[in-house]
């Protein structure tokens, strides 16, 4: 039954967001590391003047958030809740903000960076791969595209770091770095849109290069097999437009496994495009994530690791409780 | 047991000039050749680093910093003070030991656990099935930056092979584990079962040589998703930060923004021969597709 899967699928959603928090407990506790302790070291190397109060604050907060003195399993169930409540502590590095509102304002750019580049590198992906097994794809596709295939072996940030040297740096065509120009404070207007615009399309195009000969190569394959199966000799046979043919005979059964495909790759997607926020200084998660690993910052740290996870993990479940209105063959009965 | 295990398939007969025939494969296989190509021109640039090099110009402060390539030094130096040529010497080899550690690891893994909970089935194949499918949803850079972030002071190159290797069996089980479900119902599989082997006896003397081409194709998959995997981690500042690896060679190019200081001669080589390892490893994975799956011949 539909409810069957429905329960299954958001029981495996569960599960994942369960396991991100356990492994966020338990793997900094099992080689006995302490956040606070190695902070206070770090600062001190560096010579900075960390008042008292500060620190003790910091050390309040830490031992009442995670109630140091109680027992593991206490402790353990205290996280989980916190974790469930969005509540994942303080920054240590901007200390008293939260984690989560240092997140916030970094999510919005990781999430327009990463929608835009995968939808344009889907469609033209999917599109153009589609008109390679179809044999009418222009002579210049044909010839430039199976370079595209072997780019999608090479790492996105690779990739953003050769762009930001041809056109940011040789020919200053783009900016070199940020998410908007440093001397604009953002501002909700029709220029500061612009503005972002123009500081996302290399980035945004890094990505776009190394994932749509991913695309490109998926949809040939499906259309192959496709132009073998028996509806297409009917509709031929019928006489259909060779457009109707390609659209909606074609394309629309060559189509499903991409958008499989598509949920499949999100983790990797992201992985890769933390790399290309960190190349290009984008403010989004990556960057975060970077400034928390130079600053022991532990709970932003944790914090991105699970909201990522869980992001990914909720979109598949999306996808894939739409999926049947895109695929009617799919029912999800229990067999 | 009356019944010996007497060979249950005749071999086939050797073809009476098997060398040409694989030569002219080889020929045949244009993935495979450039691929192999490509791994041998790294191997060329690190013996030739090797000779023109010694390790302790790969130290900091051994030269003058930020220097262009000169007759002395061919690549330059980078704001480290190291002789960049001397570091990619040392740290090619180290990010390809990484990659072939966590790589191998993974496919041993992968394959014992795809072997035995496809052919048994059973509570431990939905165990593994599970795990496998819940698990590769996950965004595996930042469960592995969480195992890396817990590791107490420096990271060694062995440990951080390690740590790419925690998920790198995902990959392979489920890919051979497939692979394992369709085997197993092979006219040869059953004839084995019926003369008696037992089951491990099976899946060693019978499935895994059959299997020997899809597994050495996952294995390059394998080594290269650990190689991506530690270049990340190392990129984000999670790796041996004593060690000249390319993902470290990478990681203090961001430090240091030699992009905005013009210092090209710095991130060009890493880049370069990340991007032959990646293509080279690309290309033999495809070319060893081709050869583990001949119907994919029609298309090629």
């Amino acid at each position: 039954m539909t409810l069957d899967y429905l329960l299954k699928r958001i029981f495996q959603f569960v599960l994942i967001a369960f396991l991100a928090a356990t492994i966020n407990f338990f793997f900094p506790r099992m080689s006995g590391q302490d956040p606070i302790r190695q902070k206070l070291i770090l600062l001190q190397s560096q010579g900075v003047n960390v008042s008292s109060e500060e620190v003790a604050g910091l050390i309040e907060t830490y031992n009442a958030k995670f109630g140091l003195d109680q027992p593991l399993w206490r402790q353990y169930l205290n996280y989980l809740g916190n974790m469930a409540r969005f509540d994942f502590g303080v920054s240590i590095s901007n200390y008293p903000s939260t984690v989560i509102s240092v997140l916030a304002r970094a999510i919005p750019w990781t999430v327009g960076l990463l929608l835009t580049a995968t939808l344009i590198s889907f469609t033209i992906g999917t599109i153009v791969g589609a008109l390679l097994a179809w044999g009418k794809a222009p002579l210049w596709v044909r010839t430039i595209f199976p370079a595209f295939f072997t780019f999608s072996a090479v790492p996105f940030y690779l990739m953003a770091i050769i762009l930001l040297y041809i056109f940011a740096f040789q020919w200053p065509i783009f900016p070199l770095f940020g998410g908007y120009s440093t001397q604009r404070i953002p501002e909700v207007s029709w220029s500061f849109a612009v503005d972002i615009l123009y500081h996302s399309i290399l980035p945004a195009f890094s990505i776009v290069l190394a994932q749509v000969g991913f695309w490109a190569l998926g949809m040939r394959s499906m259309m192959v097999t496709v132009q073998g199966e028996d509806y297409m000799l009917q509709a031929e046979a019928k006489g259909l437009k060779d457009s109707r043919i390609f659209y909606r005979y074609a394309m629309r059964n060559a189509i499903l496994p991409q958008i499989t495909g598509l949920a499949l790759s999100l983790g990797t997607t992201i992985s890769g495009a933390i790399l290309v926020e960190i190349v290009f200084s984008y403010p989004g998660v990556g960057s975060v994530l970077l400034q928390a690993v130079r600053g022991f910052d532990w709970f932003v740290i944790q914090g991105i690791v699970f909201l990522v996870i869980l992001s990914v993990a909720f979109t598949m479940l999306v996808i894939d409780l739409i999926y049947p209105l895109l695929d009617p063959r799919i029912h999800y009965r229990t067999e | 047991m009356a019944i010996q295990s007497t060979p249950v398939l005749e071999a086939p007969p050797v073809p009476a000039n098997r060398l040409r025939d694989t030569l002219l494969y080889f020929r045949r296989n244009r993935p495979l050749i450039a691929g192999c190509l490509l791994l041998l021109l790294i191997v060329l640039f690190v013996v030739v680093g090797s000779i023109v090099t010694s390790p302790e110009d790969a130290q900091p402060l051994a030269y003058r910093p930020s220097q262009p390539p000169s007759a002395e030094h061919w690549l330059g130096t980078d704001r480290l003070g190291k002789d960049i040529l001397a570091v990619m010497t040392e740290g090619t080899p180290q990010t390809i030991r990484i990659g072939v550690t966590a790589g191998t690891i993974g496919v041993l893994i992968g394959t014992i656990l795809a072997f035995f909970s496809g052919y048994y089935g059973g509570v431990f194949d939905t165990i593994t099935r599970s795990a496998v499918d819940i698990l590769r949803t996950v965004p595996a850079l930042l469960v592995l930056v969480i195992i890396a972030i817990s590791v107490p002071g420096d990271m060694s190159v062995t440990e951080m092979a390690l740590i790419v290797a925690a998920l790198a069996w995902l990959g392979p089980t489920r890919v051979l584990r497939a692979q394992v479900l369709v085997i197993r119902q092979q006219p040869y599989v059953e004839m084995a079962r019926f003369s008696g082997l037992s089951g491990p006896e099976i899946i060693i003397r019978e499935m895994i040589p059959n299997l020997m081409p899809f597994i050495v194709a996952v294995y390059i998959t394998s080594i290269s998703g650990a190689v991506l995997a530690s270049l990340g981690l190392e990129a984000i500042g999670l790796g041996p930060f004593e060690a000249n690896t390319l993902g470290m060679t990478i990681y203090w190019n961001i430090w240091y923004a030699s992009l905005i200081n013009g210092w090209w001669w710095w991130w060009t080589p890493p880049i370069v021969v990340i991007v032959l390892l990646f293509v080279g490893l690309f290309l033999i994975s495809q070319g060893l597709d081709e050869w583990a799956n001949p119907r994919l011949r029609k298309s090629v």
